[in-house]
């Protein structure tokens, strides 16, 4: 199996993109990418979407992007697990290159979100729960995660102050970050005061609905400097599932597929925990960004509401958690979101972050999940040399 | 409500009658039913009448709803551990949203909980209320 | 009317929702006064069923309870009737619904009847002639209405939710009530209906009174007292269908029973009138507190129109089945007001674009 590196990043902002549909979307975030590199045509592209039959009635989506994108006749496919959907593409990109059989691939996501109204958005994002048997009793994807915040503050006795504060951290990243969604600071206050979805879970609690794509471009890494001058490697990437319904897990408050694909990915890139130097985790609610950092071991259980308070997940904290503002202020464009993970965790090792670098990181990790983590796609990348 | 109705009436007994599967190789109940178990793998397994009481282990107060369910805002989503202690996710009914508690005992109850439009069929599944008193 | 077997109610059991709506909140939505009407009337308030509850689900609860009383596995049940004019759907059995969530399929005889407020005792009927003829050996019968009252119609004051479910089989040291007789009554007198596609039925005011209720009622029980040789004073309770609070008192008066008589089983007051599981249900709470060796009259009145009389006599198993399952009285205390508003939103009189 050959090693692969990435050696091209590319995004759009995240935003309501009235007037982009999805191809075009995909098409800016390739074309961003490819300008980071040598690289002409893809050979092939993987493109993580979990809404587009839904949202914009299309399927068949692989072919679209490589028509739009002019990079037929590439081979090209739809990846979708949920908004672990681009994690996935990522997985499958690496699959694609390590196992010889492509040498240039594109592996990325994209997703509209904005284009119907609020309650098809909200059916459609259910339907990463189990229809049967969540989304049938009306059990809306926030609800599930206020299932978790609930039992969280109950088990370890608190209340939203840890998780508004985790938000106004996220916010204040996000100002520095010209792709996210959110730029703009928020007090505690106005996130303790905002209106609930699900309660406990409140409006600040939240990522916020929006169109995105985002685009990495994949090679061996023996073959990295051909291809461009600078390039990351890809040091370990693993997945894992759970069951999909919540009610069926043995212990609620473990992401045991976030758990079981971290140590697999950690393994293969030989580090440890302690190795890390900034992670993007998948915040889509406040209350999965604090059992995500238990889960991956980065974190004891139930002390993540004290380390917020503590600042240790600033950018210049002992772990920078989400630099780029998280799904919370950067966004989640679901399907795309595990793609925006990655390439702010590339331009980080590339030194090349702007406002949102982190002080010197040699190890980056993205966690992206799948509904209430039924599926975690872990990439760990290693600056390149 | 979002299921066809080929894909509703296959889950009826089980959405009906609370009745899950039991492992016979290892005796991990599963609600709702798989072919296999979740614990050993085994395809060995029988239909098993979940208990039908229980206390809420979880809940959230809904103030947004998927489609269909807005009629019935504010409405409670729970998980219940039942006296077995599987564990079963479902609406609390028959208590005001405020009243809802950790550890609340409840008992299930047959109720409807969504309608296909007014022209397709009604959707009947287990609920929980509190138990009185 | 007699079987050949002789039968019995083996258990009972009723469900009444917990929301109530108080008449003098309807009142003044309507711009009456309250307390002509509750004079008028005799209904304190009204039973109301909750966003998530129709026939289906009332059926449910009162089958369970009966089930519990019963003693019987719910596959020993050879036939499930359910007697309602507010089916969930004009077209697809209710008792499929109630059969499948009680685990009475498949070997069961299913069917919905409709006869207004008497379809309860109708599917009793049902029951009584499958078992008394051997063809099965256990009926369950069903009389539930989430009753539809018209926005500023008369009616509204009293139409109510409610369900009470009886198991049928052999009279034996398990059934808590023997059948003596029962008497079916019955002529066309359009009193009170509803079209298709209609959301709320219409009536002919006064005429649902003596045509009607008062004369099916009286022939029924005067009949079945004949032909039993009783007089009212071997009755120790009397149940007659509550359109409100008058009527069964009138009724009473007119047959010679009295006030004392009805009390056990006289409901409509505080939970206004729950159509086909009006009479039922007042026989339930009558059943709630019996004992043995009394004799209870049942006369239900459906429009349409038309009485079933029934005459039982208690017997000793009523004592330990009584404490079995929550009794009427309890689902009549469990109670939560509700106002018009809520109260239009619940029974479907505001729906969503």
């Amino acid at each position: 199996m050959r090693k692969v590196a990435i050696v091209g990043a590319g995004m759009t902002k995240i935003s309501r993109h009235w007037d982009k549909s999805l191809q075009y979307l995909f098409s800016e975030a390739l074309d961003k990418a490819l300008a980071m590199t040598k690289v002409g045509k893809a050979e092939a592209i993987f493109v993580g979407n979990m809404c587009a039959q839904d949202l914009s009635r299309q399927n068949n989506l692989g072919a679209i992007v490589a028509d739009y994108s002019g990079h037929l006749p590439a081979s090209s496919m739809r990846i979708e697990a949920a908004c672990a959907s681009a994690g996935a593409a990522i997985l499958a990109g690496y699959m694609a290159v390590a196992s010889g059989l492509y040498d240039v691939v594109v592996a990325g996501g994209v997703e509209k979100l904005s284009d119907m109204n609020t309650r098809y958005v909200t059916e459609a994002l259910g339907k990463a729960s189990n229809a049967e048997y969540e989304l049938f009793y009306g059990a809306s994807f926030v609800s599930l995660n206020a299932l978790m915040m609930k039992l969280y503050m109950e088990l370890y006795g608190v209340d939203r102050t840890p998780f508004a504060e985790f938000a106004v951290l996220m916010h204040k990243n996000a100002t520095v970050n010209p792709y996210a969604q959110l730029p703009f600071e928020i007090t505690l206050d106005k996130a303790l005061s905002s209106e609930f979805i699900a309660e406990p879970i409140s409006l600040y609690d939240c990522a916020p609905i929006g169109d995105g794509a985002a685009v990495l471009i994949m090679c061996p890494l023996e073959d990295a400097s051909k291809y461009a001058d600078s390039f990351v490697e890809v040091a370990g990437v693993a997945s894992a599932t759970d069951t999909v319904d919540l009610a069926s897990r043995d212990d609620i408050l473990l992401l045991t597929s976030t758990k079981i694909a971290a140590e697999k990915a950690l393994n293969m890139a030989k580090t440890s925990p302690d190795d890390i130097d900034v992670v993007e985790i998948h915040d889509t609610f406040t209350i999965m960004g604090f059992v995500s950092l238990e889960s991956l071991g980065l974190v004891e259980r139930g002390k993540t509401p004290q380390y917020v308070k503590e600042g240790v997940f600033e950018k210049d904290g002992d772990l920078p958690v989400n630099p780029s503002g998280g799904l919370k202020a950067s966004g989640h464009p679901v399907g795309a979101t595990g793609a925006y993970q990655v390439a702010y965790l590339t331009l980080q090792l590339l030194n090349a972050a702007g406002k949102m670098q982190v002080p010197d990181p040699t190890y980056g990790l993205a966690q992206n999940l799948a509904g209430t983590a039924s599926g975690s796609y872990i990439t760990i990348l290693k600056r390149g040399r | 409500m979002h299921l066809s109705v080929p894909c509703y009436w296959r889950e009826v007994s089980t959405r009906y009658r609370l009745e899950g599967v039991k492992c016979e190789s290892c005796g991990k109940v599963m609600y709702p039913p798989r072919p296999r178990c979740l614990k050993c793998g085994s395809s060995k397994l029988s239909r098993y009448k979940l208990p039908e009481t229980g206390k809420v282990l979880t809940y959230a107060v809904l103030y947004e709803a998927p489609n269909g369910f807005e009629f019935n805002l504010p409405y409670v989503i729970a998980i219940v551990e039942l006296e077995d202690g599987t564990k079963v996710l479902s609406q609390i009914t028959d208590c005001p949203p405020d009243k809802v508690r950790v550890g609340m005992a409840v008992e299930a109850v047959f109720r409807k909980v969504a309608v296909s439009g007014d022209s397709g069929i009604i959707a009947y599944g287990i609920k929980f209320r509190p138990i009185a008193p | 009317m007699k079987p050949v077997k002789e039968v019995g109610i083996v258990g009972w059991g009723s469900y009444i929702p917990k929301y109530r709506v108080k008449i003098e909140e309807i009142a003044r939505v309507w711009g009456k006064r309250g307390e002509w009407i509750k004079d008028d009337l005799l209904i304190e308030e009204k039973s109301v069923s909750g966003l998530d509850e129709d026939t289906a689900t009332m059926s449910v609860e009162a089958a369970k309870n009966a089930l519990k009383r019963a003693k019987i596995s719910p596959s020993e049940l050879g036939a499930v009737f359910v007697g309602t004019e507010s089916k969930p759907y004009a077209v697809k059995p209710t008792s499929t619904i109630v059969a499948e969530a009680i685990g009475a399929t498949p070997y069961v005889l299913a069917a919905d009847l409709e006869f207004a407020c008497k379809a309860g005792t109708e599917a009793l009927q049902c029951c009584i002639g499958l078992v008394g003829s051997n063809m099965i050996k256990y009926g369950l019968a069903i009389g539930a209405d989430t009753a539809q009252g018209a926005p500023a119609d008369p009616l509204e004051y009293s139409a109510a939710c409610g369900a009470t479910a009886f198991i049928v089989g052999m009279a034996s040291s398990n059934s808590v009530a023997k059948l003596e007789a029962s008497v079916s009554y019955v002529t066309d007198t359009p009193d009170f209906w509803r079209r298709p596609g209609k959301p709320y039925p219409s009536h002919a005011e006064a005429f649902t009174g003596d045509p009607a209720y008062f004369k099916h009622i009286r022939e029924a029980a005067q009949t079945l007292l004949s032909e039993l040789g009783l007089k009212p004073s071997d009755f120790d309770y009397a149940v007659f269908h509550q359109p409100n609070g008058k009527f069964p008192l009138r009724v009473a008066r007119q047959l010679g029973f009295t006030k004392e008589q009805l009390m056990a089983g006289y409901l409509v007051p505080w939970i206004g009138n729950t159509y086909a599981g009006s009479s039922v249900t007042g026989f339930s709470a009558v059943l709630d507190v019996a004992k043995p060796g009394q004799r209870i009259l049942l006369v239900s009145y459906g429009s349409g129109a038309g009485s079933d009389a029934f005459s039982f006599i208690v017997q000793d198993a009523i004592l330990e089945k009584q404490p079995l399952a929550p009794t009427v009285k309890e689902y009549i205390d469990r109670k939560e007001l509700v106002d018009y508003s809520l109260y239009a939103k619940y029974r479907g009189k505001i729906t969503l674009p």
